[in-house]
């Protein structure tokens, strides 16, 4: 580190040895800072212009029908995607189901067991689970469910999402658990809580917006996966609730109409499109809205906290 | 629970008064609350270490059942998987080449693009950009790592890539036409377009990645360059970017992978052509749009043995780009937490 700052002297000696004016060293300085300007507008307009294509082309095909009805066939005007829409909560639901209680146990274990060998081998391996690709995990529950049962199925959906969201749940819930206050922690504790009680009541109770707000964004994450869907929920022109079933999901509806040769398919998918994102959007206010309570919360915990210190 | 199980008390000595010790392991206060103490200590602990130890086994259990399905095609195939440019299922040929030759081209092209646009808007919100201006753009940045990969497919194939077949593309071959990778037919779904698109995507992570490696270089390291007489851009050049460079490294593989394992998006714009592509406006194959394309309507074992040797194979490659990647951010964190 010294060195460096030792090479950044030396660099600006040989500069001033150079008769490089500060003049010139800081039209330099004011290029840098327009091209970082450039780049933050760049990175800006391809999020700007899916927005407006999605709007553009998702409003025109938008309607109450969209939510109640079922699809139509190509030609036939109106139908919806109820089965998909539904069919994508399902599936998300069965994988919060699976997916949370796991993630949630092993953030506290991360938490409480930081410092262990075996807390460094989960973290980094979480880590690097979250950065697969999610058609691998697809394929993994295809070759778990599906081929012994030998069908599609929206619980093979639902676990291919879960573990999806397991290492994201996990970080985020050891993230939030390691932010409650400790005088917390050691009043229950003095006030003869079991550690296991402790964690549950006080610990996961006290985090538990937090980790709430996690799980949505895990959720909403999962809601928009097409691929690890492809073999496992497979998608479903009909109405089916059913578990055991394969099942329709919006995400695999848009692909379906996406690469369809009819018009009025693909203007669907747009809709199918301003949906999903739509379902993404309210996930990720809902999880904004948890935050907020949280902080304020703990804002009011914090002085109470400090005042037990004393 | 009255008297103690073991009186350490010499019995000859009946006037010593009662330990107030309870000896017992188990104590009197968690009676109150309806919990069994140590019991349920132990269950707890063992819960949370299972649900712990599930990531790491689950790590574990990919690898065997992709490794095991994929077997049979490594035996029958061996060297052809990886080396064979045919991809032919009716004739049993299933040479991979191709998709893992435009894996990495279109992953390696969309971090040419997104690499210096992401490390700019790293770079404008840590350092540059007024107050008010760095909250908007993480979080507009962020906001792309939202939308669902149908969705970024979807817009590549209905906006840029008409777009890249009437304008683009064309314009590029007459300008920059005498380099043979911006020649050929312009389909508009190609190799070029999956790079696009894949640059959109990958950028809010390499750019929040970088965001939090540049944040967590020391003030001191910033000062001493500035005391030195450095002006920004200098404190940024000579003192910041060297400091973070292995986390900026670690934070553009972590985009690689996200890049290297993209199905939905790649699948709809590149085109899905079984030939190592000699332009950027070739359409191309990437691993996985194959598994994509193909795992589903898999006729034989042969041919499913086969992609779940492509699957095993896109694995090891993301998980060494991964860990290499996770390593190196790590490293920068730590030494930025001593310091």
């Amino acid at each position: 580190m010294s060195s460096e700052i030792a090479l950044a002297g030396a660099r600006a000696v040989r500069d001033a040895q150079r008769l490089r004016t500060v003049h010139a060293r800081r039209r330099v300085g004011a290029l840098l800072t327009v091209l970082t300007w450039c780049a933050a507008v760049l990175a800006v307009i391809p999020l700007l212009a899916i927005l407006v294509h999605l709007l553009v082309g998702g409003a025109s095909a938008l309607s109450f029908d969209l939510f109640t009805k079922m699809p139509s066939p190509p030609g036939v005007a109106g139908g919806g995607m109820a089965n998909a829409i539904v069919g994508t909560m399902i599936l998300v639901g069965i994988a919060s189901l699976f997916g949370v209680p796991v993630g949630v146990g092993a953030g506290l274990f991360l938490a409480e067991r930081g410092g262990t060998r075996l807390a460094e081998v989960v973290r980094f391996v979480a880590d690097v689970l979250s950065g697969l690709p999610s058609i691998v995990l697809g394929i993994f529950a295809w070759e778990l469910i599906v081929r012994p049962s030998g069908h599609f199925s929206a619980l093979a959906g639902g676990v291919a999402l879960g573990l999806l969201i397991i290492p994201l749940v996990t970080r985020a819930t050891e993230e939030m658990v390691k932010l409650v206050p400790t005088p917390l922690v050691e009043s229950a504790l003095a006030l003869g809580f079991p550690r296991w009680r402790t964690s549950l009541v006080i610990v996961l109770r006290t985090a538990m917006p937090g980790i709430v707000t996690a799980a949505l964004v895990a959720i909403a994450r999962a809601a928009g996966e097409t691929a690890p869907l492809l073999f496992t929920a497979f998608g479903n022109a009909y109405w089916s609730i059913d578990p055991t079933k394969p099942i329709a999901a919006l995400p695999l509806q848009i692909f379906a109409y996406a690469l369809s040769p009819y018009d009025d398919w693909r203007a669907k998918a747009w809709a199918g499109a301003l949906v999903l994102l739509l379902l993404i959007t309210l996930m990720s206010l809902l999880a904004r809205s948890v935050l907020r309570a949280r902080q304020s919360l703990m804002r009011g915990m914090a002085p109470r906290a400090e005042d037990l210190d004393d | 629970m009255s008297a103690p199980s073991v009186d350490l008390a010499p019995p000859s000595t009946p006037t010593s008064p009662p330990s107030p010790v309870r000896p017992s392991a188990e104590p009197l206060w968690t009676h109150g609350h309806g919990g069994s103490g140590p019991f349920g200590d132990r269950v707890y602990r063992v819960v949370i270490a299972a649900c712990a130890l599930f990531i790491p086994l689950l790590l574990v259990l990919l690898a065997v059942v992709v490794v095991r399905a994929a077997w049979p095609a490594v035996q029958a195939h061996g060297g052809d998987l990886l080396f064979g440019r045919t991809w032919d299922v009716a004739h049993g040929r299933f040479g991979a080449l191709p998709a893992v030759a435009g894996t990495l081209l279109s992953s390696l092209l969309a971090l040419f693009i997104a690499t210096p646009l992401a490390l700019g808007v790293a770079i404008f919100v840590v350092e540059l950009a007024p107050m008010r201006l760095r909250a908007l753009v993480s979080f507009l940045v962020d906001l792309l790592a939202a939308i669902p990969s149908v969705v970024y497919g979807l817009w590549g194939l209905f906006v840029l890539v008409p777009i890249l077949r009437s304008s683009v593309m064309p314009g590029l071959e007459r300008t920059l036409g005498f380099l043979p990778i911006f020649r050929g037919p312009a389909y508009g779904t190609s190799l070029l377009a999956a790079g696009l698109v894949l640059a959109i995507m990958i950028l809010p992570y390499i750019a929040s990645v970088s965001r939090e490696v540049l944040a967590a270089v020391p003030r001191a390291q910033r000062e001493a360059a500035l005391a030195l007489g450095a002006t920004r851009f200098e404190v940024i050049r000579d003192a910041v970017l060297p400091y973070a460079r292995s986390g900026l490294v670690g934070g553009v593989m972590l985009g690689l992978g996200r890049a290297l394992g993209e199905t939905m998006a790649v699948t709809m714009v590149i085109g899905n052509r079984h030939a190592i592509p000699s332009s950027l406006f070739d359409p191309a194959y990437t691993m996985a749009a194959l598994l994509a394309n193909e795992f589903g309507e898999a006729s034989n074992n042969d041919h499913l043995s086969a992609l779940m040797a492509v699957a095993g194979l896109l694995l090891v490659i993301t998980l060494v780009v991964n860990m290499l990647a996770r390593w190196l951010v790590w490293r920068v964190r730590r030494v930025g937490e001593s310091a």
